[in-house]
Formats: C-alpha cells, structure tokens, sequence
C-alpha cells in the first residue's frame, strides 16, 4: 500500500464526515420549517435513511453503482458485501486512497440524496411507506444515475458532460423525484394555508450545517488533498454566498423585506447550483453561478409554484431540481480548463459544444428520474398507501407515526 | 353578555374556528394548556402525549358573545369539537360582567360585536 497518500487520505476522511453532517442538518433545515406537530417525523425520516442507505450501500448499493460495467447502465453484484472492496487503492476511482474511503465517502451522497426528497412530501407521508420508497428509490433510480456519472464505463462519464460533485445524481435526481412526489401525493389538508416554519433559529442551524458540510461534499470530490481541492473549497463557498446575496436583495426589492428564511434558501439553491460546476470554475465564476441561481430559484419558489398549485412543502423540487438544473447549464457556461485541465470550456471561454452536452444529460437525468419515480410512488401507493389518513395529518406525524411530542407544555 | 371557555382536542382547532365562522362569530383567544378530566389522565392512543402528573395537552378557546349568541356558539363549539372519543372536552358557560374595548373606551354589548 506503498501507494496511499497520507495528506489526501486525511482529507477524505474529515470530507466523509462532513458529508455525513449534512443529513442531520437537513433534519434542521427541513425540521424547523414544518409545523411542531411534524418536525420529530423529518428527523426520524433524517435518521432512518442514514441507517438504511448506509446498510443497503454496504450490502449491495455500492457494488450496483461502481462495480465492473454492464452496458453502461449499470455495475452488477461483484462487489456486494464489500466482496473485493478493501484498504488497497482502487486507480480507477482514487488512486491515492483505501479504496474502502471512497467507498464510505460515496456512502454519505446516497444517504443524502433521498433524504433531500422529504421535503416534497413532508407532513404527510407514512413512515413506512416512506422507508420502503426509499430504498426502492434508492436502488432503482439513485444507483444506476451513480453510475452513469461516476462508475467505470458509466455512458455519462464517457459522454463529456461536466459533474464534478453530483449536482445530477444528487440534486436533479432528488429534485425531480420531489417534483413527482408532490405530483403523485397531492396538497396537505389546508394548502396553501398552512401555517409558518415553528422555528426558524433551526432552520437557520440545518443551512449552516449543511452549508459547513458541503465544503466535504464539493472540495472533497477532488478525491484528494492539494489545488484542485482548494479550488473548490472556494467556488463552493463563493456560490452560495453570492446566492444568499442575490435572494435576500431580490426579496427586499420586490417583497419590501429581506427575511432569514430567504437568505438561507438562497444559500443552499447557490450551494446546490455549484456542486457540477465547483471543480471547473473560477471563484468569480462561482459567483456567476450563485447568482444565477439565487436568481432562478427565487423566480421558481416564490412566483411559479404559487401558480402551478402544487404542495412542493419545503421546496425540494425549486431548489435541489431547478438548482442542480441552473448549476448543470452554468458549468457549460463558466467551466474553464485553466482551472481543471481534466474538464472544458464553457460558452464564456470560447466553446458552446460543453454546454449543448450539459443540456442532453440534464434532460435524460430529469426525465429518468422523474418517470421512474412516478411509477416507484404510484406502485407503493397501490400496495401499501403512501398518505396518513387526515386525522393522522390533523394531529401531526410525531404522534401518530412515531408516538412522540417534540414540545413539552409544562415542565 | 357570557364568557364561554372550552377545553378541546388540539387537533380540532380548525374545525372549531370554521364551525364559530358559520355562525359569525370571530372573536376567539386560544391558549396552549394542560389539564386531565374523567379519563384521569389516560391518553387515547395518538391523540396526546401524557405529562408529569398525568397531564395531557388540550387547546382552551375563549369566546365572549351577547347573551342571544350563546347557544349558537356552544353549538358550534360542540359541532367542531366533538369525535364522540373520550377526551373530546368540555365546555363551560360563565356570566359576564363587563366588556371593555380599551381603544374607544366602548363598553357592554357594543364592545363585544
């Protein structure tokens, strides 16, 4: 093992645990946003997925997504159970670090990425009807996209689309399942009268976590220790500060007041819109992209749902789907070789064949994901029912799903 | 003029404030409170959680009305409130004294309305 690089190795380790981070601190994020009666049932549904996923990655999940190719489309069942999968580097994947660390470190992306769909059917989804959705999700829609993108032989990884960290396979994918899932699950009683985020100071907490953990999620998709993982680490923060920046300014323009919630939202659309874009991407490029997005997530959430009409509740659809979507397009916009010699130029270096490439695997991504979703939803749904009853919905998921309160009144 | 107080289920808030709508009354404080009746305390299952003392969370809503308007709104109270469930509440009709709108100084009937 003469080969392992004792500075990446550190790095991708502290990157592992900060990507871990980032599911409890979506259980915040999303937690504070709903009503009292519900926010125990976000972060049981937070907790449950880093249990699950983190079960189904080791037993088969990673070998589906990474293992020896088949057609493009998919890995097989070679490395199940870790078969195979040990502390000697993979070259193909990470040539200076245990293969297991790659392992684990693509564990906490497909740990995050269905946990990201709570918020299009928060509030009203039974829980076990959401466990078995989403380890179907898991390992129908999430690990075949991993390895289109990621694996060995993955047809997108060959194509020339830019990804750096998972803006398609995290955020379109999730996005566009919360889009089908809002579809598919209908309004909570009430819509669009529902009552305010009971606590924001969480809300606030979960964007800084998650904002705190990204910098694992973007700068350790460098796979190692050095210039490129710097490189990120800085686009990564740039975008999401220029996004807060633009949300917050276009909220106090055309809403009066700039609000906490908006200025988080902002930060997490610029964090989502940067995840393709932060390996390829100067920091002034970075805060193109972040701008865009604030831009572009802000028009999606705040005018076009409200007339659509559907119950996107914490809006995973406007920000993860239509985010990773501006942050798939910007990449073919801002990526420059100077920075990563291993990517492209995009249309403001002189090339638009990367952005024409962008689209394709942003529309085939989208379209996959929403489709087979749709039918994934539609099949639980017609087996076991995918909504509480609306007594249930009445008093809260906390009770009714998992018998506890997450306020005491007295003492 | 009555002082109407009743305890109910917090699930039933929007169905008591619909009911009291559909005989237009809107004037209504509601508080966050504890308390146990004849059940002693015994939670029906996935309605409340219990607390220290065998206290359970209940919803008080207080409504004033003109002496005309009681029945209607006790009626709709009972209407929005009622599951037929142990535990649904209990509502308590007191007389009123004097009503007061601290903005005009206005007093009696006319302060309620």
């Amino acid at each position: 093992m003469a080969d392992i690089n004792t500075g990446d190795t550190a790095w991708m380790i502290v990157s592992t645990a900060l990507v871990m981070l980032m599911t409890p601190g979506l259980a915040f994020f999303y937690g504070g946003l709903v009503r009292r009666k519900n926010v125990l049932s976000i972060m049981m549904q937070c907790f449950m997925l880093i249990g699950v996923i983190s079960v189904q990655w080791v037993l088969f999940g990673y070998s589906l997504a990474f293992s020896p190719d088949h057609g493009g489309v998919i890995g097989g069942f070679s490395w199940a159970a870790l078969n195979g999968v040990g502390l000697a580097p993979n070259a193909d994947y990470a040539a200076t670090i245990p293969h297991q660390l790659f392992m684990i470190f693509q564990m906490m992306f497909a740990v995050i990425t269905p946990a990201l769909i709570i918020g299009a059917f928060a509030e009203r989804m039974k829980f076990s009807a959401f466990l078995v959705f989403s380890v179907l999700w898991a390992t129908i829609v999430y690990d075949p996209m991993a390895h289109w993108v990621w694996g060995i032989g993955g047809w997108l990884r060959d194509f020339g689309a830019l990804d750096f960290a998972g803006g398609t396979v995290v955020h379109i994918n999730a996005g566009m399942a919360a889009l089908a899932a809002a579809l598919v699950m209908g309004k909570r009683k009430g819509y669009p009268e529902t009552s305010p985020p009971h606590n924001l100071p969480f809300a606030i907490l979960g964007a800084a976590l998650l904002w705190f953990g990204w910098f694992g999620f973007n700068a350790g998709s460098a796979l190692g220790s050095g210039g490129l993982s710097v490189s990120a680490f800085i686009a990564t923060h740039m975008g999401a500060a220029a996004a807060a920046l633009a949300w917050a300014v276009l909220e106090w323009i055309t809403r009066k007041k700039p609000t906490a919630l908006g200025i988080i939202s902002g930060a997490v659309a610029g964090l989502v819109a940067i995840t393709p874009a932060s390996g390829f991407v100067t920091p002034l490029g970075a805060m193109g992209v972040g701008a865009l997005a604030g831009l572009v997530c802000y028009v999606a959430v705040v005018v076009v749902k409200g007339k659509l009409g559907y119950d996107d509740s914490l809006d995973a659809f406007g920000v993860h789907g239509i985010g990773g979507m501006v942050g798939a397009l910007a990449t073919g916009l801002w990526a420059t070789t100077v920075i990563n010699p291993l990517g492209a130029d995009g249309v403001f270096h002189g090339s638009g064949m990367l952005l024409v490439k962008q689209i394709a695997a942003v529309a085939v991504c989208a379209a996959y994901s929403f489709v087979l979703s749709w039918i994934l939803l539609k099949v639980v749904d017609k087996t076991m029912g995918l909504r509480v009853s609306e007594h249930e919905e009445n008093i809260g998921l906390d009770l009714t799903q998992h018998r506890e309160s997450a306020y005491t009144v007295v003492g | 003029m009555k002082y109407i107080i009743a305890i109910i289920q917090p699930d039933r808030l929007d169905e008591v404030i619909a009911a009291l709508e559909e005989e237009e009354i809107i004037l209504i404080t509601v508080s966050d409170v504890m308390g146990r009746g004849r059940q002693k305390g015994v939670a029906e299952i996935y309605r409340s959680h219990v607390e220290k003392n065998k206290l359970l969370h209940k919803l008080k809503v207080e409504v004033a009305v003109n002496d005309e308007k009681q029945w209607q709104c006790v009626d709709a109270i009972t209407r929005g409130a009622r599951t037929g469930n142990i535990g649904d509440g209990k509502i308590f009709v007191l007389d009123l004294e004097q009503c007061l709108r601290i903005r005009t100084g206005e007093t009696g009937v006319s302060a309620i309305a």
